[in-house]
């Protein structure tokens, strides 16, 4: 698969509409456990994306992920901005302007250890790294049926934050109380992968 | 050389003034106190532009001190530190203490002209007493 300008411009656009057009529903998970802002901030964050479409789908791969990570840090506002400006930027750092797919496992793996880093968290703790670890190790493993693969990884690790306590972030100060809600990290990260996976089966 | 810079992050841009205002009680204008809040939408949260703003203003050769409230604030602040100039990084901490004790303990220790260390550790030391 090429990736043309048309398909870069597609990828921005379906990741960043598929947040904001979930921004209520991230907001109410926020409200349940955390400080009810999730959705608003990343949806103003990728409202600044969706300003640079046009020039950003241009650009090389990598630069269009600093770019994105960039926006994020600087518009989202809370502690999501930083956690997925790092993903974003720390993906692009590590991402030649053409690309294998284990390359491109590669640098979403980079990406996913940096905002372990940032955020001073690991899997199982109910964030946003409980899906983004599994869709690692599925990019990192599987060739066969890697997109459908990737979708059902994504749906059901954000499904399995449920259950979890959360010892990270605003939700760790509910403790027990925080156990029966889906992280909405989780969710959004869920969403950017599903995104992904759903323009690329599009255009295949 | 200038006192030692603090920098005030909260999520509340009235909390975030009026802990500059308590600190500014305590040690006039000798060390300059910078703060910032609220999020780039004008809701409660913090912003790393706001936040590098603030760094700029409270800087001195010294170092800056950085005292933030919860976590995203935290977040944001180590995220812009690492935004600045190689040269400045290492001349800005974020203090792990309280927003309000930890900003006047840490002033009126830099108005004493101590070194960015000495006024984290009196402000981290709250934490510990």
């Amino acid at each position: 698969m090429e990736l043309t300008a048309d398909l870069k411009a597609a990828l921005i656009r379906q990741v960043a509409e598929a947040v904001i057009s979930h921004a209520d529903e991230l907001t109410a998970l926020d409200q349940a456990i955390g400080d009810g802002d999730h959705g608003v901030n990343l949806k103003r964050g990728f409202e600044a994306v969706l300003a640079q479409l046009n020039t950003l789908a241009e650009k090389d791969p990598g630069e269009i992920l600093k770019a994105v990570g960039t926006a994020l840090v600087m518009k989202v506002g809370g502690a999501s901005g930083p956690l997925y400006g790092t993903l974003f930027m720390t993906m692009g750092k590590h991402l030649p302007p053409k690309f294998s797919l284990s390359d491109l496992a590669q640098a979403f793996t980079a990406g996913v250890e940096a905002v372990k880093v940032r955020g001073k968290s690991d899997v199982g703790q109910k964030t946003m790294l409980d899906v983004l670890v599994p869709v690692a190790r599925t990019l990192q493993e599987s060739n066969d049926d890697l997109l459908s693969k990737l979708k059902t990884v994504a749906e059901s690790s954000a499904h399995a934050t449920i259950p979890m306590k959360a010892v990270r972030g605003r939700a760790s100060f509910l403790g027990e109380r925080s156990v029966g809600h889906m992280d909405p990290g989780a969710r959004s990260s869920s969403l950017m992968v599903l995104a992904v996976v759903e323009t690329l089966e599009n255009h295949r | 050389m200038a006192n030692v810079g603090i920098v005030v992050v909260s999520h509340s841009p009235d909390v975030a003034r009026g802990t500059a205002d308590m600190v500014r009680q305590m040690v006039g204008e000798e060390v300059k106190v910078a703060w910032c809040g609220g999020d780039p939408g004008g809701g409660l949260g913090t912003n790393v532009e706001a936040i590098l703003r603030a760094i700029e203003e409270a800087w001195s050769e010294r170092g800056v001190a950085i005292l933030v409230d919860l976590g995203g604030a935290e977040t944001n602040s180590e995220m812009a530190v690492e935004m600045l100039p190689e040269m400045r990084r290492s001349k800005v901490v974020i203090c792990n203490a309280p927003l309000v004790e930890g900003a006047v303990v840490a002033a009126a220790e830099a108005s004493a002209g101590s070194s960015l260390e000495q006024v984290r550790q009196a402000a981290e030391e709250l934490c510990r007493s």
